[in-house]
């Protein structure tokens, strides 16, 4: 495999409709012969950087470079670039030589060569003898190879991969997730796959880039994505995970969990971390033996394994065994130091740029921040304030000044509280994303001004749940922001 | 089901019989081919078949080729993907067909002076202005029934816009152009209505039963619906062959063999 780089995306920015953003800051570099996967849940715009490296969407800003030309603005049909899609569009008015054919009679070729072209991928694709073949006559399987050879039969630089497993069943997507990586090694071009489903792209990938909300969360190789997960989202993304709120007590010491752990990540005395265990990598053990100690509450057969499920405190915890232990046992649980990963815990959440604007006789002053625009005592915002003569003072009596002013808002996600009933919430949106931390759920909503709001709640919602958020307004702490 | 077979027997069976048996009875009730063999024999009738034709063929080709660009544009064209804007097109047909042929008319009437000059060019115009709705709800739904992906894939594999029209965009919108094609061209051919309203002094088929049935020869023209209901059938049994693409899979064949 070559080091030289030979897709470049740099800064890309898309917005549909106007205002609607499903890309940004996007910069990606991708390597010569490399099988790049971009993974992310539905909406994550994967799928729209896949559009603009075919040339079906365009970037409303920034720059695609392929072997350092500027390809930003060229046609799907002048770029090097061939892509099987996700419904495989084949055309269902020709035959199967005539669809993987299409390509190569838009170029001046022979008969000659063009056939023995066809034969050929056919026979790459397994499916020789097929050319007279309508479509409407393959199995689902069949078309996602013909899709692939009519792709692949132009020689392109790049393949793009856009959902093309989804389609089919669990065996048939394996086995075709195993005949891709050979292709890919056979025709060493470069492969750039879409797909949501974090095992095939660890199956398939030499780079993995984690995408949510438009933006990279991660890029790496699949072990160092599964190892060692950037923050949160990706953590809990991929493969299963105990998610620790804590902090750090020492140099390589974390608390969490009702314990102190040895760790290797060497971050400062008090930072707020959050702490990622995978189940495979705690260790069941008896009570006296182990770190933290809890009862089983249960323990599902896996096939290979039991996923033992422990509550230590209020905390739940999951473990893979190899051994079965009954419900109701107490049992004590060792993590060793290395399969601890720490990730420092997130401080810009849930603040919120905002602006004081001027002081209202009667109701306070006016603050608007995030979704709101609310009347507060102005103590809470210039500490040791008070109003003299509708004016508002500070501690010795000047005259403050209340017009614009920018502050800073911030609600603890502790604080805040979700309800179904749209009424009694200051404002509604819709849970986009949500974690298992501790003993409660961390959920991330979003309202329609896309303004994020992180609340902790012990109950259970969904994904794409409309709630109402409860923000007590006394709970709400304000900063004023020198610049 | 028994609400439907009484519908179809009173409406459909019932009046197709009476059609069949004045076409093969004379005036004295008697079985005769004399209808057909006069038919045939005549030079008025089958002139005006041929005229008739000719106007019909004219009309659906310029609705053709004036709807599947506003059909096309419609369905996709990326500025004009407004429901809005094929109601512009379609709004039309809810006005009735006469009160516009006459508009068509006063519009015809003020650029050529005295109608009765052009009748051929009039009829078409007036044909091709009162049909092209019928020609472009067919094309615009079997254009906007078009996955994306197709045009995609094909531009993917080398097309421009051109070869995507013609490789792709054309071959699958066929059964929209066919159903275009039978809603055109049959009304074109019977809607004497529309020559009528322009003071056409031209006869098409649909003009030449009614002058028989007013004048209560109800054999002969019975026998002109029956040629126009072979018309039809001919049309619907090619275009159904041409609707249907793909061959019947041979693997079935294989397969029980």
């Amino acid at each position: 495999m070559g080091n030289d780089i030979l897709i470049e995306l740099k800064n890309i920015k898309k917005v549909y409709d106007q205002d609607t953003l499903v890309v940004e800051d996007f910069n990606l570099e991708i390597k010569k012969g490399e099988f790049v996967t971009l993974l992310g849940p539905s909406g994550c715009g994967k799928t729209t950087i896949l559009r603009m490296l075919g040339g079906f969407d365009k970037p409303t800003e920034g720059t695609i470079l392929l072997d350092g030309v500027d390809i930003t603005d060229l046609a799907p049909n002048q770029r090097p670039i061939n892509t099987v899609f996700q419904k495989y569009a084949l055309f269902p008015h020709l035959n199967v030589y005539d669809n993987v054919a299409f390509g190569l009679k838009l170029k001046n070729m022979t008969k000659f060569e063009r056939d023995k072209k066809v034969r050929k991928v056919l026979e790459l694709v397994d499916l020789e003898g097929f050319e007279k073949r309508s479509i409407h006559t393959l199995s689902g399987g069949q078309q996602q190879r013909i899709a692939i050879a009519r792709a692949i039969v132009n020689e392109p630089e790049v393949l793009l991969l856009d959902e093309c497993l989804s389609a089919l069943d669990y065996k048939m997507r394996k086995e075709m997730q195993l005949e891709l990586k050979s292709m890919h090694k056979q025709l060493g071009i470069t492969f750039i796959f879409v797909t949501h489903d974090q095992e095939e792209a660890l199956t398939m990938s030499d780079k993995i880039v984690v995408m949510a909300d438009g933006e990279i969360q991660q890029i790496g190789t699949p072990e160092e994505i599964y190892n060692e997960p950037a923050n949160l989202f990706v953590a809990d993304f991929i493969g299963e995970s105990n998610i620790f709120h804590g902090r750090m007590t020492g140099p390589k010491k974390a608390f969490f969990c009702g314990a102190e752990f040895n760790c290797v990540d060497p971050y400062q005395k008090g930072t707020v971390i959050d702490a990622v265990i995978r189940p495979e990598d705690i260790k069941i053990t008896e009570v006296e033996k182990g770190q933290i100690t809890g009862e089983v509450l249960s323990a599902d057969f896996k096939g290979t394994f039991y996923n033992v499920v422990v509550r230590s405190g209020k905390t739940e915890i999951e473990a893979n065994s190899l051994k079965y232990y009954e419900p109701g046992t107490e049992v004590g649980m060792k993590i060793a130091a290395d399969n601890i990963h720490i990730i420092p815990y997130d401080n810009s959440i849930n603040h919120y740029d905002g602006m004081v604007y001027g002081y209202h006789e009667g109701k306070g002053l006016q603050v608007a921040f995030a979704d709101f625009t609310w009347y507060v005592e102005p103590e809470r915002v210039f500490p040791g304030a008070s109003v003299k003569d509708g004016v508002v003072v500070d501690a010795s009596g000047n005259a403050i000044r209340v017009d614009d002013v920018r502050v800073e808002a911030y609600i603890a996600p502790t604080d805040m509280k979700l309800s179904d009933d749209a009424e009694e919430g200051v404002i509604t949106g819709n849970i986009v994303s949500f974690l298992y931390v501790d003993d409660h759920y961390t959920y991330t909503v979003r309202t329609k001004s896309e303004e994020d709001y992180v609340v902790d709640d012990v109950d259970l919602w969904n994904q794409e749940d409309f709630v109402s958020l409860v923000i007590p307004e006394d709970k709400v702490t304000f900063r004023v922001v020198r610049s | 089901m028994i609400p439907y077979a009484v519908f179809l027997v009173l409406f459909v069976v019932l009046p197709l019989f009476v059609i069949i048996s004045y076409a093969f009875t004379n005036g004295n009730g008697e079985v005769s081919f004399e209808n057909f063999i006069h038919f045939f024999q005549n030079r008025k009738t089958i002139g005006t078949l041929l005229y008739s034709t000719a106007i019909a063929v004219l009309t659906t080709v310029f609705c053709l080729l004036l709807g599947y660009p506003v059909a096309y544009i419609l369905a996709k064209g990326e500025i004009f993907r407004e429901h809005s804007l094929l109601f512009l097109f379609v709004l039309p047909m809810w006005i009735n067909f006469t009160l516009r042929i006459t508009a068509m008319k006063e519009i015809l009437t003020f650029f050529e002076g005295n109608l009765a000059y052009h009748p051929f060019f009039n009829t078409v115009f007036c044909m091709v202005y009162d049909f092209l709705p019928f020609m472009i709800q067919p094309l615009y739904n079997a254009l906007t029934k078009l996955d994306d992906s197709m045009m995609e894939a094909a531009q993917d594999l080398g097309a421009n816009r051109l070869q995507v029209i013609l490789k792709v965009v054309l071959p699958l919108s066929i059964p929209g152009i066919v159903s275009g094609i039978t809603m055109v061209f049959l009304p074109s051919m019977t809607n004497y209505v529309v020559l009528d309203l322009v003071y056409n002094s031209t006869y098409i088929m649909g003009s030449l039963i009614g002058s028989y049935f007013s004048a209560y020869d109800w054999h002969n023209g019975s026998v002109i619906s029956l040629v126009l209901l072979l018309i039809i059938c001919m049309i619907t049994f090619i275009s159904n062959r041409l609707t249907r693409f793909e061959p019947e899979p041979e693997t079935k064949k294989r397969r029980t063999a």
